[in-house]
């Protein structure tokens, strides 16, 4: 089902936390509300789960108005951070308990209870106790509760944060399947830009309370709108520079100069920063680069290298592992200025 | 729990048992003799019995002159008590978790009021309780005594299971709500359950503070058919015309004997008032 948020705000007392906020998640679609903590991306989950009350603007479930509506009445499946299991309950009590305040019959919630157990591989734990189970289990018998009565929309709250690193990978992986499988529309809040680019459709960034760009993930990669967005995205992270546009051209360190065709119009003495991904800058590109290898880190597959430049600034690189490099050599590698992303002063990308 | 006794002592144990053991051998001997005195008779200034006898326990079965009868006093103990404790565990489990979690108005002043009124030693109200209940016709009755001990409990009990609802993660009852359960129903079948370990212990403390009370039936419920225990043993001990020790010592060792019974098999929930916290 699509969900609309039309120019939702929401204040706590005097403290405003999201400021008229428009979007829209088609039906279907998996969109990740992506931000670091604090940006309001939890407070927008609960709102539409109808946890919050919006203090203004509207919450839509297809054609349906549920702004006013309290959560016991909107169709809504959430999976919590600490997953809220209920502990005195068994798997199957717990997977049933939205059927079971419907009053339906006990032989049937257990029925159903059981065919989402076994769509998340869970069937063979029906009669355990939350306290009986590891993190994966519990995450899954939370996905199962919250899918059993096959709402309009399941939000997920940060649903990874507490799993350790390969259960996380096997649980996205799943939580995806699932989804695929179910066709349900999907809301995921994460502040891990990994699980949001692998898991969704659709990313939307969010900074202070405004979704400051949303789109697919590799176009948001690619092409981000702001420095904020470039920084955020990107594991190892960008490394920017800082520097000021001269005839066209971008001017850092040692007199290095880059041109690029997106300063053509920008006056010269501009102090700008330049985004440097740590895979364009190494083995290939135009631009020759000196400095010092400050650290380096072997990841198995790939080494990560920090480069110092001479003015102090430092860029990342990744390359494929190389053992004439060590830290404290002189390097001189080549940066691809095709590839480098240029923000104004203001964060703004040009 | 055996394994507990068995692991971490670094130390022998046998010095520690000696130790307490010759320290609580006083109390043990008082006990002892408490029991043994209400059973036979010793010559005047022995210590050594010297006859067998049930005369003591004869108020069982004999109505002493001028006294209630002791089954009846025992089953006035038992409705003052039970209904204490139902009604401190019903209000206290509700108003605690009002407190707690919902958004009341001056929801702050309730809960330093119910503070102020736990300050409050009933003795000092005991006056003016007995002006009120006189006036709307309650004195000397179990339904008025019953109503000003379970007022007085009650805030304790509010206050100790608003600190144990607190300690339930919020997340719960967003989950309950979202799974489309009405707030009494979360309440009742997702919050208390939670918190049952803190239920028992407060209905155990209220119903040994119930079965433990003299001073409010004393005052306020006197008469010979509300009569409870308690005031029942005083008036053995302020009758100087039939003055029988041994009868006391025996009336105590019937009253005590339904605590030690709950404190056997309910101890380890009592212990749970004091700890605090979620188990489980």
């Amino acid at each position: 089902m699509r969900i609309l948020l039309d120019k939702f705000s929401k204040s706590f007392g005097s403290t405003k936390v999201i400021e008229e906020m428009d979007l829209e998640v088609g039906s279907g679609e998996m969109l990740a509300l992506l931000g670091p903590s604090g940006c309001g991306k939890s407070t927008t989950l609960f709102a539409i789960c109808g946890i919050h009350r919006p203090t203004s603007g509207r919450i839509l479930f297809g054609d349906r108005d549920v702004t006013g509506l309290p959560s016991q009445e909107r169709n809504v499946g959430v999976v919590f951070q600490s997953y809220a299991l209920y502990p005195h309950m068994t798997v199957a009590e717990n997977i049933g308990f939205p059927l079971t305040v419907r009053r339906m019959a006990a032989a049937n919630i257990r029925k159903e209870a059981a065919e989402i157990a076994a769509l998340v591989h869970i069937d063979n734990l029906l009669d355990r106790r939350p306290a009986q189970l590891s993190g994966g289990q519990q995450q899954r018998v939370a996905l199962a509760r919250a899918l059993i009565r096959r709402p309009d929309v399941l939000l997920l709250d940060e649903p990874l944060a507490n799993l350790d690193a390969k259960l996380r990978l096997e649980m996205r992986s799943e939580i995806r399947r699932l989804q695929k499988e179910t066709g349900i529309t999907a809301i995921l809040v994460t502040h891990d830009q990994v699980e949001a680019m692998s898991m969704c459709d659709r990313i939307a960034i969010m900074k202070a309370g405004e979704i400051v760009q949303i789109s697919t993930p590799s176009e948001m990669y690619n092409d981000p709108r702001t420095a904020f967005v470039a920084g955020f995205l990107g594991n190892p992270p960008i490394s920017f520079l800082k520097g000021m546009a001269e005839g066209g051209a971008f001017v850092f360190g040692n007199s290095i100069r880059l041109m690029l065709p997106a300063l053509a119009a920008i006056p010269d003495g501009a102090v700008l920063t330049l985004g440097v991904r740590p895979e364009h800058f190494g083995t290939s590109g135009d631009v020759q680069v000196e400095g010092k290898v400050a650290f380096a880190e072997t990841q198995g597959r790939e080494n990560l290298y920090d480069v110092v430049l001479p003015d102090r600034s430092v860029l990342r690189s990744i390359q494929p592992v190389r053992n004439d490099v060590a830290v404290g050599d002189p390097v001189c590698w080549s940066l691809d200025s095709k590839a480098a992303l240029v923000f104004a002063e203001d964060g703004r990308r040009l | 729990m055996v394994e507990k006794t068995r692991v971490s002592a670094n130390f022998s144990s046998v010095p520690v048992i000696l130790a307490l053991g010759l320290l609580s051998l006083p109390l043990v001997l008082m006990y002892v003799y408490l029991f043994i005195d209400t059973v036979s008779n010793s010559e005047t200034g022995s210590l050594i019995p010297n006859e067998f006898t049930l005369e003591h326990w004869s108020f069982l079965w004999e109505t002493k002159p001028g006294k209630p009868n002791i089954w009846l006093v025992t089953l006035n103990t038992f409705v003052f008590t039970s209904v204490i404790t139902t009604v401190i565990l019903l209000v206290s489990s509700m108003a605690g978790y009002v407190l707690s979690r919902l958004n009341v108005p001056a929801r702050g002043f309730f809960l330093a009021g119910v503070m102020v009124l736990h300050a409050f030693p009933s003795v000092t109200l005991i006056i003016a309780i007995f002006i009120v209940l006189q006036y709307i016709g309650l004195y000397n009755s179990l339904l008025g005594v019953i109503l000003v001990k379970a007022a007085i409990d009650l805030p304790l009990g509010i206050w100790l299971m608003k600190g144990f609802y607190d300690t339930v993660p919020w997340e719960i009852e967003m989950a309950g709500v979202v799974d489309g359960a009405s707030r009494f129903t979360v309440w009742r079948r997702l919050v208390l359950p939670q918190i049952r370990p803190a239920v028992m212990a407060l209905g155990l403390f209220s119903f040994l503070s119930g079965w433990s009370e003299f001073i409010l039936p004393q005052v306020l419920a006197p008469g010979a058919q509300v009569q409870v225990l308690s005031v029942y043993l005083a008036s053995l001990i302020a009758d100087d015309n039939n003055f029988d020790f041994a009868t006391f010592k025996a009336v105590g060792v019937f009253y005590v004997i339904p605590v030690l019974i709950l404190y056997v098999f309910f101890q380890k929930h009592l212990m749970n008032i004091y700890g605090g916290g979620t188990k489980g």
